[in-house]
């Protein structure tokens, strides 16, 4: 759970009540199912990237074209997330336009990038699997009981946190009121610290906004880092070039990922103005949930599972998530300002994850990989036991 | 490279049973989930005045509902580190032919190739 989507639903929950309530209790319950389903194996293999996963028993080449294009979209989504959030903030403190403050926090951001996290290339490589903060952890600690366990605490603290939204938000809604929260950000995201304003003075407002921006340009550094890599690492160095470029050309490639990646930030953090954040990391999920969830889920538990099984999963999903998310009433009405969405429903998960499960199945059964399905049971060894992996 | 088919170890009943325990265990604890988190959404859809039920002055029923739901998760990944930590790490230990050193002596299963290391 990032600052930003701790901002986002503490706001949800002060303008919408028990409603934005319903987000605390669906993105904690996200965590266990993971641990359940695909953290184990995933540990075992020594695998800690989505496409090592995938790449592990299919073609390399494909699989990590496509698993790029997945990747980079739902980067995009989360940066435009936490764009939205620390504009706000931003706003708030200084009294800036949110458009000044999104280019602001956009520019801090590629220079941070630009002159001192290039070096961090190996936390880089841990943050490229995605979205699960709890999973770099599970990750870090060598022996596998010990992982286990700091789950069930790092899980224990985030139902606090969440359970803390439910509070703060119900406590924003009555000592703050609806009206100054929207007045400041229609979407609600400044609801936890305008309560802190409003119960410990600009003091506490200034402590709460400063640990909040600190956390939110830090997610917002790794997830520029991750694309950037992305983009010159597995799309420019491994399918451009083939494998074959020199580290400087890789580091340059990686500075202008950054630069277009932070402009981009900074053109659709403004688009998305009054956008609640929560709502947006959910759209984050929803992106990642098509792209990547199905195959990573049919990889580890389907023998039969095939390269352009999992290629046709990964582009479906991400193509039919967004693709949905354009004509939804959130871009549709919001950002392009059309009378009426083409697509009822804000959130396309049930539809693009749906989709992305079949077409995964659908194509790995028309034909058939004889090397992955061998590949399935040498990686079964490694799955269940962890051997070879250490 | 792996010529001789599935090795020694996948092949055993001991495996196979390990195996299918893991996957009961994990889908029965993501159906709990799955039971305590839909459950709450399907009464939150199609009757929300249960949920709105007031406890106390100001409290409505749905609050403690929706922090058990959290408690809920929380509880089940306990559980899950509680049974992986035990049975599962236990049978592998004790079960010979599962053990990494019996794994690697077996040559079919190719383990010490360099392709996988």
């Amino acid at each position: 759970m990032s600052a930003a989507s701790f901002l986002g639903i503490a706001g949800l929950v002060s303008l919408k009540g028990y409603d934005g309530l319903i987000y605390s209790v669906g993105w904690l319950v996200g965590w266990p199912i993971i641990m359940f389903l695909v953290a184990e194996p995933l540990r075992n293999l020594g695998k800690y990237t989505f496409a090592d996963v995938l790449a592990y028993r299919l073609s390399q080449k494909p699989i990590r074209i496509a698993a790029s294009i997945g990747a980079l979209t739902t980067v995009a989504f989360y940066l435009i997330a936490q764009m939205v959030g620390a504009g706000n903030l931003v706003k708030l403190m200084f009294r800036l336009p949110f458009e000044g403050a999104v280019i602001a926090v956009g520019a801090v951001m590629i220079a941070y990038v630009l002159f001192g996290g290039m070096l961090a290339t190996t936390w880089v490589q841990i943050i490229k699997a995605g979205l699960p903060h709890i999973l770099m952890r599970f990750y870090t600690v060598p022996d596998a009981k010990e992982a286990r366990k700091s789950v069930f605490y790092a899980t224990g603290f985030i139902g606090y946190f969440y359970i803390l939204t439910f509070i703060i938000g119900f406590g924003s809604m009555v000592l703050v009121g609806q009206d100054l929260i929207t007045k400041i950000d229609k979407g609600g995201n400044m609801a936890a610290p305008l309560l802190a304003e409003a119960t410990g003075g600009t003091m506490f407002l200034g402590f709460i906004a400063a640990v909040a921006f600190a956390t939110i340009l830090a997610v917002v550094a790794g997830l520029t880092l991750a694309g950037a890599s992305t983009l010159s690492h597995d799309l420019y160095v491994n399918v451009v070039r083939s494998g074959h470029s020199s580290e400087a050309e890789e580091v340059r490639v990686a500075k202008i990922a950054t630069l277009l990646l932070g402009i981009l930030a900074i053109v659709l953090g403004i688009a998305f103005k009054g956008q609640n954040v929560a709502f947006m990391v959910g759209l984050a999920f929803a992106v990642a949930a098509s792209a990547n969830f199905p195959a990573l889920l049919m990889s580890i538990m389907w023998k039969g599972f095939t390269t352009s099984g999992a290629v046709a999963s990964i582009i479906i999903g991400t193509v039919l998530a967004v693709g949905l998310i354009v004509i939804s009433p959130t871009v549709w009405i919001d950002v392009l300002k059309n009378p009426t969405a083409i697509f009822p429903l804000k959130n396309p998960a049930i539809i693009s994850m749906t989709a992305a499960f079949i077409v995964g199945i659908v194509f790995s059964l028309a034909a058939r990989d004889s090397r992955a399905a061998s590949m399935y049971e040498e990686e079964k060894l490694r799955t269940y036991l962890g051997v070879g992996a250490e | 490279m792996v010529s001789g088919g599935p090795g020694r170890v996948l092949d055993s009943a001991e495996f196979k049973e390990l195996v299918s325990k893991r996957w009961t265990m994990s889908l029965a604890l993501t159906l709990a989930i799955f039971i305590g988190y839909f459950g709450f959404i399907l009464v939150l859809a199609f009757d929300k005045t249960l949920l709105a039920r007031k406890i106390g002055e100001h409290i409505t029923i749905g609050i403690p509902i929706g922090i058990g739901v959290i408690v809920l998760a929380w509880v089940l990944t306990g559980i899950y580190v509680w049974w992986a930590n035990g049975y599962y790490d236990r049978t592998v230990e004790q079960r010979s032919t599962m053990r990494p050193g019996a794994a690697s002596r077996d040559s079919r299963i190719g383990l010490r190739s360099p392709a996988i290391t």
